[in-house]
C-alpha cells in the first residue's frame, strides 16, 4: 500500500506542476543572450525611424519645413501630420475613449510630442535628418496645475473637443476637463461625516511616475505588399488588441495583419497602450515598401509613452470614538496629462480606484474622479498595478494612518477593528464589489508577531526619548500595510477595452507521443509564463511541465486575449489553461474507457492515468491515450487531442497581503535606511513558490523606487525635469534591502485551480509600508501625512517643518 | 563621414567592420556584428544593459565608440559560455531565479563575471557595491546577488578540488 | 541618441596630441574616459568635428610616487587608483573618493585628468585635489606650466587650461594623518548632494598640526576652505572648533536648487557631511 502511495507521489512530482519551484524554461536563451527583442529584429532593406519632438510643452505649429532633412543623403522621407491626414491617421483612439495626435496638427501640447516622423536608412542618418527639420512655433500658455485647469484665465489645451458637452466618459463641464466619475452614496456619506464622532480629512497625493522598463518600446511594421499582408513586431503586453486597432486604424482587414510580440524586457504598463511610433512605423512601411524599426530612446520613454499615476486624493473618514469606521469619502483630482490615454477597461474611466475601502470593512462610502488635461505627457497608465488599484490601495492606506492618529490609536489595532472579517466572504463592498474571499486577521496576525511588532513599538518609543533627549539623530518609522487588491479583468458584461470582452484564451494541442503544446492570449515580460503556464497544465493533464511548449505573442497562431497587465494572466489565461485542460480530460477519459473496454463513468483520473475504478492494475497513462487517439480509429470520438478554451471570469480575484516595513532614518540629511522588510501575500493556490517570491522581490524593489524618489516631474513651463536615468530614481542593488517573504494560501473560490494572482501586489502594498514608515517616524512629532516621494530632502523639510533642526 | 575599418577581437575571434567614427560599440556590435546579447537600455551610461568586458575591464559599450576599441579583447555574454557548457554564473542564475525579463541579464552577468575574477571571495556587500552599475527593473536584486555569491562558492570548490 | 559626425584621431604621444589640438583649434575636442563627453555628445550639446584621444598616450597612464611626491598620469583610470596599494599608502584619501565616483563600469573608464579637467562641479576629484593641495601640469603650444588645483577652477566648466593646453599630469605631497571623504549621494552613480574632503594631522601631543577641508558642488566650483582649515589648525579639532570651522566653511557655499533639493537642504546637509567628514578625518588622524 505504502510502495503505491509512494508511487503516486513520485509521479506526481515527476509531473513539474502546481506548487512546484520549477525552474524557468525561458533562461536558457536569456542567460546566454539570446532573448529576441524587437530591438534585436533585423530585415533585409530595413530603413529606421525618429522623432521630431516639441521642445515646447504648449504651442502651436506655425510651419514644418522639412527640406533641408529630405536632402540629406539616405533620408527616404519625411512624414508629418499633413501626411498622415489623407489617411485619417493623423489622430488615433486611446484605448480610453479619448484620441491622441500621431503627429502635432496644428499644435504640440507637451513637452516631447511627436511633430514629424523621419525615415532614413539607418539611425544615424534619422537622428541627423530630426536635427535638420525645422519647425517653428508660437509658444502658447502653459497648464501644468490641474487645480488651475478650470480657473477663468486658464489656456484651453484641447481646441478639438473645446465645444464637446459629452465625452467618452458622459457629460464634461469645461474644455480642460474630461470626465467625472462618481461611484456609491453620496448623500449617505456626507450625512455620516456631518454627524460622526471622528472624522479625519488629508489629501494624499500619488506622485507622478513612470513605468520605465529596462527595454524601452518599439515597433518594426513590413509590409509586404506582394502578398497583402503587414506583419508588426512590437513591445506589445496586448498583441491581438493591437491587431485589431491596426486593422481599425489602417483599413487593412484583420486577417491580413500579422502582430508579433517578441521577447519584451519588462513591461510594468507601460506597454500596454498604442503609441504615435508604433503607427508611424506602419505608415512608413506602406509609404516605402520596405520594413521600418522604430525604437524610443528612454529620454523619449520618460518624456512621451506612459506615465502613471498623478492623482490627487482628497479624503475623509468618518469613525466612532473607539475606531470602528463608519464612511468613507474621497474626491480624486486626476492629472492626464495632454490625452486621456489611460487603458482601463471602457466603464471605469478611473479605473478600479473603487476598491478604495480596502481591506475594511466600511458600511458606506462615496467616491468621485475628475480627470483633468494638462500639458504634460499623456497616458494614466496602470504601473504595475491593476488599473488604478495602487493609488486606492495607497489612499486608504494613508487614510487608516491619518484616522489613527486623529484617535490616538494604535494603527495595527485599528486596522484588525475594522477588516473585513472571514465569515463575511464573499462580500459586498460600499463601492460596489463583490470580495471573493479573504482572511485579513489571520494573515496580520500572522505578520506582527513575525517581525516582533509589540517590542518594535517600545524600541521607537524609547528612541524617541533619546532623541528628545539629544542622544540621537535618528527616528525609527514602522510602515504598516494590509492591502486588498482587485486583479483579474475581467467579466465580459463588466469590462471591456475598446469594446473587445476582457476575457482570455488557451489552445492545446496534445501530440501523438504524449508532449503538448499551448498557446495563450497572453504575453509574458518576464513573468515566466512558460513555466507556470506548463505547471498549471501539467497538474490537469498528467503530461510533464517539461514535456509542454508555451508560446504566446503571435496573433497569427495564438488564440485571441487581451493581454498581460492588471495581474490578469493567471486569473484569466490561467484559467483559461486549466479549462482546456479539462476539456482534454474529458475526452481522454472516453478515449482510456474505450481502450480499457470499461464504462467511462467507471474510470477514474489519477495524477497521469485514468484507472479502473477497483482495479488499480488496469489503466492508461495520458501519453498512450495520445498515442491511441491518433492511432486509432474510436468509436464516436473524432481522431486527435486538442482543445480550446475561452475563459469569461464569473469574477476578479483578490489577493491581499500584509506588509510591515522598519526604516530608521536621520533627520539631519533625510537619508532613509530600510532595516527590514516583511511581505506577507496570499494569491491564493500558488503555482510557482519561487517565482511568486521572485514577483515579491521585484515589486517591492519598484514599490522602493517610487516611495523613496521615483517621479516625472515638471517645472512651471512644462518642462519635464527627471527625463534621464540620473534623475528618475531607480535604485541599484546597493540601495535596495532584502525582503524576507511569507504566505498564507487563502484560494480564489471561483477559480478553477484558485489562484489569484501576484505579480503587483508588492507594488501595491509596498508604496503605502515604505511610505507609512516615513510618516510613522513622525508621527510622534505632530506629523500627520507628508507627501511622496521621500527623497532626501523632501524628508529633511518634513522635519524642518516639525521642528526638529532646533 | 567616412567609414574606417575596425577590427576587433570579439569572444575569441578577430573581426573586421567597416564605422563611421561616431559609431557606437553596441551598434556595431549588435547591428553588425549581429552580437544581440549586450542590449541598450538608458544609453546614458547609468543601466549597464550594454556591458561587455574590454581587455579585462567591464564597460558600457553606449559610451565607447567602436573606433576607441580597435584592436582590443572584446568578451560579450555570448564568450562566456556555450549551450552544452553553461558557464557557472549562467547556472547559478537559472537555478537562483536571479532572473526575470532577461533584458539586463547580459550585461549583469558580463559584469559579475569581471567582478567574481577580481574578487574570488566577495561578501554580499562587495557584490552589492560590484553590480551598482547594472540596473533590474524586474528582480529586486536579492536573487542576483544570491546567485553570484553561489557562483563563487562553486568556482572556488571546483578550484579547489583541481 | 546619436552623436554629431567628428573625425577621430589617436596621437601617441603628448606633441602629437597638441600639434593636432593646434591645427584643429576650436573644432577639436580632447576626450579621455569619455564618460563626461559622449553623453553630451550624444544630447548634441557638443558636437565637436574632431576628437583627439589620449588613451592611445602611454606615458599618461601611470601613478609614481618617490620621495614624498606623488605623480599621477592625467589617463589614469578611477580604477587604476583604487587598485594601487602604492597609491594608497601614500593618499588613501583617493582610494575612498574614487570608490564613491559613479560605478564599477565608469570607474575603469573615466580618468582622473578628465575628471579634474572638464570643471563640472559635480565632480569629486577637484575637492580632493584642492584638500590635497595638487599641482596640475598643463601641457600647451607654448610648453609646460603648472597651476595650483585652488587656483585651476573659475566658474562651471570653465578652468585655467587654455583650449590649446591638454592636461597631463597630477602632483602633490604624500600625505600623513587622518583623512576622509564624505559623501551624500541618491544613490550609486550620482554626483554629491553635498561632498567635503578633509586630512587632519594630529600632533603627538594632539594639536592639530596640519588641516586641509574642501568641499565637492556646494558652488560651481570646487571650494578649498582656507579659513575653516586654519581655524581647526590653531584651534585643535574639538567640537566646539568644529562647528566654527563648518561655520565657516558655510559661508563659502552657494549650492542651487536642482532635483537633489533645494539649496536651503544642501546648506543643511553640506553642514552635516562636513561635520562627519571631520570628525572621521580626526578620528583617522
Amino acid at each position: 500500500m505504502s510502495a503505491t502511495a509512494e508511487t503516486v507521489q513520485d509521479r506526481k512530482a515527476a509531473l513539474k506542476g502546481l506548487g512546484t519551484s520549477r525552474k524557468r524554461v525561458e533562461d536558457a536563451r536569456f542567460t546566454q543572450g539570446k532573448g529576441n527583442y524587437v530591438d534585436d529584429i533585423k530585415l533585409p532593406d530595413m530603413l529606421f525611424g525618429d522623432f521630431v519632438r516639441s521642445q515646447h510643452a504648449h504651442a502651436r505649429v506655425i510651419s514644418i519645413d522639412t527640406s533641408a532633412a529630405m536632402a540629406l543623403p539616405g533620408v527616404v522621407a519625411v512624414l508629418t501630420a499633413a501626411d498622415l491626414e489623407p489617411l485619417n491617421l493623423h489622430w488615433m483612439p486611446t484605448l480610453a475613449g479619448d484620441k491622441q495626435m500621431v503627429l502635432a496638427d496644428g499644435k504640440v501640447l507637451f513637452q516631447g510630442q511627436e511633430v514629424a516622423f523621419v525615415i532614413a536608412e539607418d539611425r544615424y542618418i534619422a537622428a541627423d535628418a530630426v536635427d535638420l527639420v525645422q519647425v517653428k512655433y508660437e509658444e502658447l500658455p502653459v497648464l501644468v496645475d490641474p487645480f488651475k485647469a478650470e480657473l477663468p484665465d486658464a489656456p484651453i489645451l484641447r481646441e478639438d473637443i473645446a465645444d464637446a458637452k459629452e465625452g467618452a466618459h458622459g457629460a464634461r463641464r469645461h474644455p480642460n476637463h474630461i470626465f467625472t466619475w462618481e461611484q456609491g452614496d453620496k448623500p449617505g456619506t456626507e450625512a455620516i461625516l456631518s454627524e460622526a464622532p471622528v472624522v479625519a480629512e488629508e489629501m494624499v497625493y500619488y506622485h507622478r511616475t513612470h513605468p520605465c522598463p529596462m527595454e524601452t518600446c518599439g515597433s518594426v511594421a513590413s509590409m509586404d505588399k506582394v502578398n497583402g499582408k503587414l506583419t508588426l513586431w512590437g513591445t506589445f503586453q496586448a498583441p491581438h488588441v493591437v491587431r485589431t486597432v491596426a486593422s481599425l486604424l489602417s483599413g487593412i482587414a484583420e486577417h491580413n495583419i500579422r502582430v508579433v510580440s517578441p521577447d519584451i524586457g519588462g513591461g510594468f504598463g507601460n506597454k500596454v497602450g498604442v503609441y504615435p511610433g508604433y503607427v508611424c512605423s506602419i505608415v512608413a512601411s506602406i509609404v516605402t515598401g520596405k520594413p521600418v524599426k522604430w525604437v524610443e530612446d528612454r529620454m523619449e520613454n520618460l518624456s512621451s509613452t506612459a506615465f502613471a499615476r498623478d492623482y490627487w486624493m482628497n479624503g475623509k473618514i468618518a469613525a466612532t470614538e473607539d475606531g470602528k469606521i463608519l464612511g468613507l469619502w474621497c474626491h480624486t483630482t486626476a492629472d492626464h496629462g495632454a490625452f486621456d490615454a489611460c487603458a482601463d477597461p471602457t466603464k471605469y474611466p478611473a479605473g478600479f480606484m473603487n476598491i478604495c475601502t480596502g481591506s475594511y470593512d466600511i458600511p458606506t462610502a462615496y467616491l468621485a474622479v475628475d480627470g483633468i488635461y494638462t500639458n504634460k505627457a499623456p497616458g494614466g497608465v496602470a504601473y504595475r498595478c491593476s488599473f488604478r488599484v495602487t493609488e486606492a490601495a495607497y489612499f486608504i492606506e494613508r487614510m487608516i494612518e491619518v484616522l489613527a492618529i486623529k484617535l490616538n490609536m494604535d494603527a495595527a489595532e485599528l486596522r484588525a477593528k475594522n477588516f473585513i472579517r472571514k465569515e463575511q466572504f464573499p462580500y459586498q463592498s460600499a463601492l460596489g464589489w463583490e470580495y471573493d474571499s479573504g482572511d485579513y486577521h489571520t494573515a496580520w496576525n500572522k505578520a506582527l508577531e513575525a517581525v516582533g511588532y509589540k517590542e518594535l513599538r517600545e524600541e521607537q518609543a524609547k528612541q524617541v526619548e533619546e532623541f528628545k533627549a539629544g542622544n540621537t539623530r535618528k527616528l525609527m518609522g514602522i510602515g504598516l500595510c494590509h492591502f486588498t487588491e482587485i486583479v483579474g479583468a475581467g467579466p465580459v458584461k463588466n469590462c471591456d477595452i475598446l469594446g473587445m470582452g476582457m476575457f482570455d484564451s488557451c489552445e492545446i494541442r496534445i501530440h501523438p507521443t504524449g508532449s503538448a503544446l499551448a498557446r495563450l492570449g497572453t504575453i509574458s515580460q518576464g513573468q515566466g509564463h512558460a513555466t507556470t503556464f506548463a505547471q498549471i497544465l501539467a497538474t490537469e493533464i498528467g503530461i510533464s511541465a517539461d514535456d509542454i511548449t508555451i508560446e504566446e505573442g503571435d496573433t497569427d497562431t495564438a488564440p485571441y486575449g487581451l493581454g498581460t497587465y492588471g495581474s490578469r494572466s493567471t486569473p484569466v489565461a490561467g484559467a483559461a489553461t486549466a479549462m482546456a485542460g479539462r476539456k482534454i480530460r474529458a475526452k481522454a477519459q472516453m478515449i482510456a474507457a474505450y481502450l480499457l473496454e470499461v464504462h467511462d463513468n467507471d474510470i477514474e483520473w489519477e495524477v497521469d492515468r485514468f484507472v479502473v475504478k477497483g482495479a488499480p492494475e488496469r489503466f492508461k497513462t495520458m501519453k498512450e491515450i495520445a498515442f491511441a487517439s491518433y492511432t486509432q480509429a474510436i468509436p464516436g470520438v473524432e481522431p486527435g487531442l486538442e482543445a480550446v478554451s475561452y475563459y469569461d471570469p464569473p469574477n476578479m480575484t483578490y489577493p491581499f497581503g500584509a506588509y510591515i516595513c522598519v526604516m530608521d532614518i536621520d533627520v539631519d540629511t533625510g537619508v532613509s535606511d530600510v532595516r527590514k522588510f516583511y511581505a506577507l501575500d496570499d494569491c491564493g493556490t500558488r503555482i510557482n513558490p519561487m517565482i511568486i517570491e521572485g514577483q515579491v522581490h521585484g515589486g517591492l524593489t519598484e514599490a522602493l523606487a517610487i516611495a523613496m524618489g521615483q517621479e516625472i516631474a515638471y517645472d512651471e513651463l512644462g518642462n519635464i525635469k527627471t527625463g534621464t536615468l540620473m534623475d528618475f530614481f531607480i535604485p541599484t542593488s546597493w540601495e535596495t534591502p532584502n525582503y524576507q517573504t511569507d504566505f498564507t494560501e487563502t484560494p480564489s473560490p471561483h477559480h478553477p485551480i484558485g489562484a489569484k494572482g501576484v505579480g503587483e501586489s508588492p507594488n501595491v502594498g509596498g508604496v503605502p509600508a515604505f511610505s507609512n514608515a516615513i510618516n510613522d517616524a513622525f508621527r510622534a512629532f505632530g506629523l500627520t501625512h507628508t507627501h511622496m516621494p521621500h527623497d532626501h530632502w523632501r524628508v529633511w523639510k518634513t522635519a524642518n517643518k516639525l521642528g526638529l533642526h532646533g | 563621414m567616412s567609414k574606417q575599418t575596425i577590427t576587433l577581437n570579439v569572444n575569441g575571434s578577430s573581426v573586421s567592420t567597416e564605422a563611421e567614427p561616431r559609431e557606437l560599440l553596441i551598434h556595431v556590435l549588435r547591428e553588425q556584428l549581429e552580437i544581440t546579447g549586450p542590449h541598450i537600455g538608458c544609453e546614458t551610461s547609468h543601466c549597464g544593459a550594454c556591458t561587455v568586458e574590454i581587455d579585462g575591464m567591464s564597460v558600457k559599450s553606449c559610451t565607447l565608440f567602436a573606433v576607441q576599441a580597435q584592436g582590443k579583447e572584446i568578451t560579450t555574454i555570448e564568450g562566456l559560455g556555450d549551450p552544452d557548457k553553461l558557464h557557472v554564473l549562467q547556472e547559478k542564475f537559472k537555478e537562483h531565479h536571479g532572473l526575470q525579463c532577461g533584458y539586463c541579464t547580459p550585461g549583469m552577468i558580463t559584469r559579475a563575471h569581471r567582478l567574481l575574477e577580481e574578487n574570488p571571495n566577495p561578501t554580499e556587500e562587495d557584490v552589492r557595491f560590484g553590480i551598482a552599475g547594472n540596473l533590474c527593473r524586474c528582480t529586486g536584486y536579492q536573487n542576483i546577488v544570491k546567485a553570484v555569491l553561489a557562483a563563487a562558492d562553486e568556482l572556488n570548490q571546483s578550484e579547489t578540488a583541481a | 541618441m546619436i552623436t554629431g559626425n567628428f573625425e577621430y584621431h589617436q596621437p601617441s604621444s603628448v606633441p602629437e596630441a597638441l600639434a593636432l589640438l593646434s591645427d584643429l583649434g576650436d573644432e577639436a575636442r580632447v576626450i579621455a574616459g569619455g564618460h563626461s563627453l559622449i553623453p553630451t555628445m550624444k544630447l548634441r550639446l557638443a558636437m565637436p568635428e574632431h576628437l583627439i584621444d589620449l588613451q592611445g598616450i602611454k606615458e599618461l597612464k601611470n601613478i609614481d610616487v618617490s620621495n614624498g611626491e606623488v605623480r599621477i598620469g592625467a589617463m589614469t583610470t578611477q580604477a587604476e587608483l583604487i587598485g594601487s596599494d602604492e597609491l594608497f599608502q601614500a593618499a588613501p584619501i583617493i582610494r575612498e573618493t574614487a570608490l564613491q565616483i559613479a560605478d564599477p563600469q565608469v570607474r575603469y573608464m573615466g580618468t582622473i585628468g578628465g575628471n579634474v579637467a572638464n570643471g563640472d562641479p559635480g565632480n569629486d576629484m577637484p575637492a580632493v585635489m584642492q584638500c590635497l593641495d595638487a599641482t596640475f601640469l598643463l601641457q600647451g603650444p607654448d610648453g609646460e606650466r603648472s597651476v595650483a588645483a585652488r587656483e585651476f577652477y573659475e566658474a562651471a566648466y570653465f578652468t585655467a587650461r587654455d583650449e590649446l593646453e591638454i592636461l597631463t599630469e597630477i602632483r602633490f605631497s604624500a600625505c600623513e594623518g587622518g583623512y576622509s571623504y564624505g559623501k551624500q549621494k541618491r544613490k550609486i552613480g550620482d554626483y554629491a548632494t553635498a561632498a567635503a574632503a578633509v586630512l587632519l594631522t594630529k600632533g603627538a601631543d594632539g594639536s592639530c598640526t596640519a588641516a586641509s577641508i574642501a568641499l565637492t558642488n556646494l558652488a560651481d566650483t570646487p571650494l578649498y576652505c582656507a579659513d575653516a582649515s586654519s581655524h581647526l589648525q590653531s584651534n585643535g579639532v574639538s567640537e566646539d572648533s568644529i562647528a566654527s570651522a563648518v561655520a565657516s566653511a558655510m559661508e563659502q557655499i552657494e549650492p542651487v536648487d536642482d532635483n537633489r533639493g533645494p539649496a536651503e537642504f544642501k546648506k543643511h546637509a553640506a553642514a552635516i557631511i562636513l561635520t562627519s567628514t571631520i570628525r572621521q578625518a580626526w578620528a583617522r588622524a
